[in-house]
């Protein structure tokens, strides 16, 4: 099967009074249809200019400066103004960041449903598009009596379960989900979690789940993606990932989440996330990792498979070490392992 | 030796409107003790709007209750003046959900420090304040020559926090009162201000009440834990027994609806009633009957609190073979 969406070297920049920010840095990155993706990284590590970058809705000072965002046979970025507008939500959908605060207070659901509905397909009869909207809320698991009710009448689960019907009213065939639950206490959050697999079940889209809480990417993604510093630094199945992270970053990560086995024990991860202005030069966790080598502190390490497995690292400890080792050449560099 | 820190009976009801008044309970019939001789962690859990909050802007004194009482050392806080008020406001400290909000972007973060200092007089001179500044700073695990001289927007949101509470170990509390304090940071950070406050409680001797939903953390940090919802004490006691053994049925949905990061550990094990119910407000029993799989005919009326055993409690008919034990006498269940 095709992948359903491939991001192929995106690069964003802001360009700031203190110079430029390389917000993303050459992400790549496939999804297959039906798959679901967790972006996972620290405040500041690039995960919700992914999304923006994705949907090309980036804004000065910030810049999209090169790569590609291809959907179906779609290249996004070479689309139109016009173009990338019907495509949004047709193609590809986002639900930002506390979305249910999005909702436009004084228009009834229905109304803003209908709104999206009519920016893509003006010709389409009122009644079609009723009736779609109201299916639409029916499988986020909303009465249909919700349609004709205004946001301050539902609660926040309600809202965000609003939001992900109107993601899903064109069947866009990716869904970016940028920290959906990050405000609601975990029985609604399970709820929407719920909500949002069941939607991917039925429709067959590819789902990327952006967020820090690596316990709901445990219950809810197959994949992974480590972000840090604009760049990703591991991709696994969520499988690996937990069982066995590769990256020195990630398994900073996985030490750090709390078990009931180890009470009292609390394992941060030392040191701050750079700034995006003065990122260090070669490996930008170099000042951080335990592991760091000459080699880390100045060559940026390439984003290697691993065979035999599917999944990628970013790290010297996988590549025989030498910075030539790194040329394409010797893609199938053994993994070393020096823990 | 009187407790710091005692609510008897505690209701505090929100009412709007004038002529067809409509109230809601934010908290209802709440007995609470802390003791200055034995600094703890106590955790209040619940969802949003189970009056957690409630909780902590009475114990402040941000607002007051409807009925019930407040004492601090033995006096109604509603009747405090002069310098028994200020040594409460010093004795009794919180520190707030978000780092971003709470600081001024205009002062440095200097100014956070020193105005609790010069308010309460902690100090005589420009050099004896900046070494209480050092200290606390030190204390939270920063330093601060990085720190003092700053602009807010110059440090990280765990670094702020940090501060925070370095604000209200400056005027050497009694109680602390963390609401929320490592939600809106990230999970790398969590663990460095959670291990602050527990070397808070444990070399100075601080009793802190943890506010959150977050039950993992809770489960960490803390000793005792009292699960709140819609204003009604669900199940207390060792945070041990009621997270690795919950019996109340919403007890046991949270638990079981925490994203535990264990690939062998999926939701799903209870049986999800999710839907609130429609207006359901008005509900004389048990608050917690519309949504729960057990629910029985008893529900139709409001069940009092079940001890049991000696470390933990539920207010649920499924246990109304075990003896009741009064609200009032709830302390004495949490372990210290």
């Amino acid at each position: 099967m095709p992948p359903v969406l491939q991001v192929r070297d995106l690069q964003v920049s802001y360009y700031t009074d203190s110079g430029r920010a390389r917000a993303l840095d050459g992400v790549t990155l496939e999804l297959n249809p039906g798959e679901k993706l967790g972006l996972v990284g620290e405040s500041g590590s690039g995960k919700s200019t992914m999304a923006l970058a994705m949907m090309r809705m980036i804004k000065p000072p910030g810049r999209i400066e090169g790569g590609q965002v291809i959907v179906g046979d779609t290249d996004l970025m070479a689309l139109s103004e016009e173009g990338m507008r019907k495509s949004r939500l047709s193609k590809i959908a986002y639900i930002p960041q506390g979305a249910m605060n999005s909702l436009n207070p004084v228009l009834r659901i229905g109304a803003q449903m209908i709104d999206a509905i009519r920016a893509h397909n003006p010709s389409e009869s009122r009644a079609g598009a009723q009736e779609r909207c109201l299916s639409a809320l029916e499988s986020v698991d909303l009465k249909r009596g919700v349609y004709k009710m205004y946001a301050h009448e539902l609660s926040g689960g309600m809202k965000q379960r609003v939001c992900i019907a109107i993601s899903i009213l064109m069947r866009p065939q990716v869904i970016i989900a940028d920290e959906p639950t990050s405000a609601l206490d975990v029985v609604t959050q399970r709820q929407v979690m719920e909500t949002l697999d069941h939607i991917q079940h039925q429709l067959g889209c590819a789902i990327i789940l952006i967020g820090h809480d690596m316990g709901l990417m445990a219950q809810f993604v197959d994949k992974v993606a480590v972000m840090y510093a604009g760049r990703l630094m591991e991709l696994s199945s969520v499988r690996e990932m937990f069982t066995d992270p590769k990256h020195p970053y990630a398994q900073a990560l996985i030490r750090s989440l709390p078990s009931l086995e180890n009470k009292g024990v609390f394992q941060g991860i030392p040191g701050l996330a750079p700034s995006l202005l003065r990122l260090p030069s070669g490996c930008a966790f170099n000042p951080r990792c335990t592991f760091v080598m000459d080699v880390c502190k100045s060559t940026v390490p390439a984003f290697l498979p691993l065979p035999p497995s599917e999944r990628r690292v970013a790290c010297h400890l996988y590549t025989t070490g030498d910075a030539e080792a790194m040329s394409v050449s010797t893609r199938a560099a053994t993994p070393t392992e020096k823990v | 030796m009187a407790p710091l820190l005692e609510l008897k009976n505690v209701t505090k009801t929100y009412s709007r409107g004038l002529i067809n008044r409509t109230s809601n309970t934010a908290l209802s019939n709440i007995s609470l003790t802390i003791d200055e001789a034995e600094p703890t962690i106590m955790t209040v859990a619940g969802e949003s709007g189970s009056g957690k909050t409630t909780l902590a802007m009475l114990l402040l004194g941000f607002t007051t209750p409807t009925s019930g009482t407040i004492f601090y050392k033995g006096k109604d806080i509603s009747t405090l003046h002069g310098e028994k008020r200020m040594s409460f406001r010093r004795e009794v400290q919180a520190v707030f959900q978000d780092p971003f909000a709470v600081f001024n972007p205009f002062y440095t973060v200097d100014h956070l420090l020193s105005v609790p200092i010069k308010k309460f007089k902690l100090a005589k001179t420009k050099a004896q304040a900046r070494d209480k500044m050092d200290e606390a700073l030190t204390a939270v695990g920063l330093r601060p020559d990085d720190i003092l001289g700053r602009f807010p927007h110059q440090l990280s949101g765990g670094q702020r926090q940090r501060i925070n509470v370095a604000r209200a170990l400056v005027l050497k509390p009694r109680l602390l009162i963390a609401d929320e304090p490592v939600s809106m940071v990230d999970a790398s950070l969590r663990a460095n201000i959670l291990e602050t406050l527990r070397s808070l409680q444990r070399d100075h001797g601080v009793t802190i009440i943890y506010i959150t939903h977050d039950l993992t953390t809770a489960y960490h940090i803390s000793k005792s834990i009292i699960v709140l919802y819609r204003g009604g004490v669900m199940e207390a006691g060792d945070v041990d027994k009621v997270i690795k053994t919950p019996q109340h049925p919403y007890t046991r949905l949270l638990i079981d609806s925490i994203p535990w990061p264990d690939l062998s550990r999926r939701w799903g094990e209870t049986e999800l009633k999710a839907k609130e119910p429609e207006g359901g407000e008005k509900t004389t029993g048990c608050r917690f009957a519309p949504r729960c799989p057990y629910v029985m005919e008893q529900c139709k009326t409001p069940p009092p609190l079940f001890q049991l055993n000696r470390t933990q409690t539920a207010s649920c008919f499924l246990y109304g073979a075990n003896p009741e034990l009064e609200p009032e006498r709830l302390s004495e269940l949490l372990p210290v």
